[in-house]
């Protein structure tokens, strides 16, 4: 059916073509000489607003704007944005993977694109949330489907994207099988029901009893 | 409603005091006034230069960044006024906006730059007046054209080919650029002079040779000498096929491939011979297979595939289609009209060559491409007139699409042009950035041997605070995943030593390097040249990372620094990849994505550095070594 269609509008593109060739096209302007729509624009919610929902100060929320307003202009980072910012901090290695990771955890209203109410919500809790806060988000970022378990094939995917931003000059040499050993390693730690599958509860339970864990989570609090 | 008429809202509202004496009904009651504020003066800083505007300039459009609450993000309170650090010539347009209606585009600036400055504002390119609107979209065809030329010329056909190509793919890149391999070349040049060979055979078949002895009559060479030229012909078609069987073997989309002009070139040159190999010798069909054997001069277009410049001819005729279809159209009319007129007025005469319509149409073509052959020629006085009228008419008519052709073929010819010599400046711009990028990597791996050798806070001073977050991000990332980040040289050494053994293997490998070059102390004098070429360069140069590569090369004469050598460095990782493991794990992944605002190649400009200062937290535990500060700027 679609084939007969088909034909039919080759062949009235083919007639078309003939009478133009015959009387000629006086207007050249073909049917792509619109100017492509400017893309999405948004506007943040106001200082106030901002202000109330995060725990960031009046100056510093501003200072973040600066910036993020700087980069993208148009108000919202998409994706290929992201990987591109990223990409400039691991310039040895392939970020993109872990990047698009990053952008599905930072835009948690999943269409898409990340506004600056996203992205300062984000480091609000990456910066000054509490303990649990952030170990929340963490399993969000592993957790990749959103179901509320991180199962041994996500935490290869992340473990995988981790790899890849160290490029291929390390010491030592990168194998095939290393990701895969560390994502044992994890699971004999996180899973202790041996269910093969990590829950938020497990994840949160046995971060809070590891010491490590603990001391590293303040690392990045001072930033701004 | 546009902002012209808001400000004569008051005088109609004045006015409607005429309607109160006619009113039938009472009226309604008037909207409650809520903004008692008078208008105030908004004070704007764009990179020093001070604009002064009213509020409600800039409220007349409350989509755009000025108009609405998104400009108190840029609120300056020590200066009370409102700071932006863009381009404060572009935004006179931008304020000239607010107070007009109208936005300018103004012609000497970039068009890209301008669509910059208006998406930061917030304001859409459409509302552009009328009197830009031509140029505007005028200039941004022209960039985005240019800009797809671009990406076309860099993902172009001269990008290496990726290492695991299946032997197909990597004919077929063959055939497409012959100077890729020698085969390749060699190939393009024998299919070449195939051709020619093909051709010249043609034409010389039928040249007429001396007779053979005891005939009188001229025979062409091709009756002659039937047996070489046939076998020069089975041989060129055979070398054909073989090419187009190839190609089409190699082809990623043989559909396509098929449907291609070149190829139905090649199959058009090919096929008479093998029609004729198959058709029996009969009489009346070797008439048809006479014809045939035209289309074998097509195989002069195969030469296209060799000459750029019969290409652009080809698509310039292509692109000129519709100028020429035009032209044959009206030049048809013409011949018509003509020819009628020429017919009616020539019926009369005895012996006229004019017999019909149809023959008028030679003696109209004819003298209207101003060929004059004289075989017919009008003998009445009607007839000679008309004649003179289609004569200068056809002048005319024929030189009107000789300057579109010129100007189209001038056109492609020049981007042609231009596409060349980006891709030679390509290599040489790709080259840069590697080194670029690699300056980067560099730095960092000075850092990490900067803080093995000295204390464990690690920096030299002279490193601004971009560089050190970024280091201590990339080290987080490194202990992470239990791996060090190496350069180019060590990891192929390491790569080679690798399956041998460790130590001993290392330093034969490098004592092996070593040469003619300088002092040859110990295991590592290549790479201790090397890392003191780099401290050297990086104490000096901070900025551009790109002479580090450059003063690498130069082969330094130093002594030979007490070497960090690799097994220390793998006994210090062994001790803390005890302690290693899981918590730098969630740590690297807390790490922020942070747009800079720059390029991590260039420090940060200093004025955010004093707002940082003001809103440090120094809450540096003791087991944190350096207050780690990372700018999300």
């Amino acid at each position: 059916m679609s084939c007969r269609k088909r034909c039919k509008r080759e062949i009235f593109k083919f007639a078309q073509y003939l009478y133009r060739l015959v009387t000629g096209t006086l207007n050249t302007d073909s049917v792509e000489d619109e100017l492509e729509l400017s893309t999405v624009r948004h506007r943040p919610e106001g200082l106030e607003q901002l202000e109330a929902q995060t725990r960031f100060s009046r100056k510093e929320l501003q200072i973040l704007y600066r910036g993020f307003k700087n980069e993208c202009p148009s108000g919202v980072v998409n994706e290929d944005t992201f990987k591109d910012i990223y990409a400039q901090f691991f310039p040895q290695g392939d970020a993109s993977t872990y990047a698009h990771f990053l952008f599905n955890a930072f835009d948690t209203d999943h269409n898409g694109s990340v506004s600056f109410e996203d992205f300062v919500m984000g480091l609000s809790i990456l910066l000054r949330g509490s303990i649990q806060e952030k170990l929340n988000w963490a399993f969000n970022l592993y957790d990749i489907n959103k179901d509320g378990y991180i199962t041994k094939e996500e935490m290869l995917d992340i473990m995988k994207a981790i790899y890849d931003m160290m490029g291929k000059c390390t010491y030592p040499a990168l194998r095939e099988e290393t990701p895969r050993q560390h994502v044992e390693i994890f699971f004999q730690k996180m899973d202790k029901n041996k269910d093969g599958v990590v829950t938020i509860d497990e994840f949160i339970d046995c971060c809070q009893n590891d010491e490590n864990i603990m001391r590293s989570m303040h690392l990045f609090e001072n930033v701004l | 409603m546009a902002a012209g008429v808001a400000t004569w809202l008051p005088f109609a509202r004045a006015a409607a005091v005429g309607w109160l004496p006619l009113a039938k009904k009472t009226m309604p009651k008037p909207p409650i006034d809520n903004s008692s504020k008078s208008d105030e003066i908004l004070y704007v800083n764009v990179s020093g230069v001070r604009f002064q505007t009213w509020k409600n300039t800039l409220d007349r459009y409350p989509e755009t960044l000025l108009g609405s609450s998104e400009k108190e993000f840029f609120y300056n309170e020590d200066t009370q006024e409102f700071f932006f650090d863009r381009d404060p010539e572009m935004f006179r347009h931008i304020l000239n906006f607010y107070r007009t209606g109208k936005l300018h585009y103004p012609r000497n600036e970039c068009i890209q730059a301008f669509d910059e400055e208006l998406a930061f504002y917030g304001i859409v390119p459409e509302i552009i007046g009328d009197c830009c609107m031509e140029e505007y979209r005028d200039r941004k065809k022209e960039n985005q054209e240019r800009l797809a030329e671009d990406t076309e010329a860099n993902e172009g056909v001269d990008a290496p080919l990726p290492p695991n190509s299946t032997s197909r793919e990597r004919l077929w890149r063959a055939f497409e650029n012959p100077h890729t391999s020698t085969m390749a070349l060699v190939f393009y040049y024998v299919t070449g002079f195939f051709i020619a060979v093909s051709v010249i055979a043609n034409v010389v078949e039928t040249v007429p040779c001396r007779p053979p002895l005891g005939s009188v009559k001229d025979l062409p060479c091709g009756e002659k000498y039937k047996v070489p030229f046939f076998c020069m012909d089975t041989a060129c078609v055979l070398i054909f096929t073989f090419e187009y069987l190839m190609r089409l073997f190699a082809a990623p989309s043989r559909c396509n491939f098929m449907r291609s002009v070149m190829s139905v070139i090649d199959v058009v040159a090919i096929m008479p011979y093998y029609i004729g190999l198959v058709m029996p010798e009969n009489e009346d069909v070797s008439g048809a297979f006479v014809t045939l054997r035209v289309f074998r001069v097509f195989r002069i277009f195969k030469f296209s595939r060799h000459s750029a410049g019969l290409r652009i001819l080809g698509y310039t005729l292509k692109s000129c289609a519709s100028e020429l279809g035009f032209l044959l159209f009206s030049l048809t009319m013409a011949i018509i009209i003509f020819a009628t007129v020429m017919f009616y007025a020539e019926k009369g005469t005895k012996g006229s060559t004019f017999t019909s319509i149809p023959a008028s149409f030679w003696y109209t073509i004819v003298t209207m491409t101003t060929l004059g052959y004289g075989d017919m020629v009008p003998n009445t006085i009607a007839g000679k007139i008309f004649g003179s009228i289609c004569s200068l008419s056809g002048v005319l008519v024929i030189a009107l699409p000789v300057p579109v052709i010129v100007s189209n073929f001038s056109r492609i010819y020049h981007q042609n042009q231009r596409a060349d010599k980006m891709r030679a400046q390509q290599k040489v711009r790709m080259a840069r950035i590697r080194m670029a990028k690699r300056g980067t990597a560099n730095a960092f791996l000075q850092y990490k041997e900067d803080r093995n050798i000295g204390d464990p806070d690690g920096c030299v001073k002279n490193r601004s605070a971009f560089d050190q977050q970024h280091n201590h991000l990339l080290h987080c990332l490194e202990k992470t995943t239990n791996h060090e980040f190496t350069n180019e040289m060590n990891y192929s050494e390491l790569c080679m030593t690798e399956s041998v053994g460790f130590k001993t293997s290392r330093s034969t490998s490098l004592s092996s390097h070593q040469g003619a070059q300088n002092n040859s102390s110990g295991c590592c004098p290549r790479r201790a040249r090397r890392r003191a070429a780099m401290r050297l360069a990086n104490s000096t140069v901070s900025v551009s990372r790109g002479s580090v590569q450059e003063l690498d090369t130069l082969h330094l004469k130093t002594t030979c620094i007490p070497p960090q050598t690799r097994s220390s460095l793998n006994a210090q990782m062994c001790d803390m990849k005890l302690n290693c493991g899981d918590p730098d794990f969630t740590a690297a992944i807390i790490s922020i994505p942070t747009p800079p605002a720059n390029s991590p190649d260039e420090s940060l400009p200093p004025s955010p550095a004093p707002m940082l200062g003001i809103l440090r937290n120094t809450r540096a535990t003791a087991y944190i070594q350096d207050s780690v500060k990372i700018s999300s700027l």
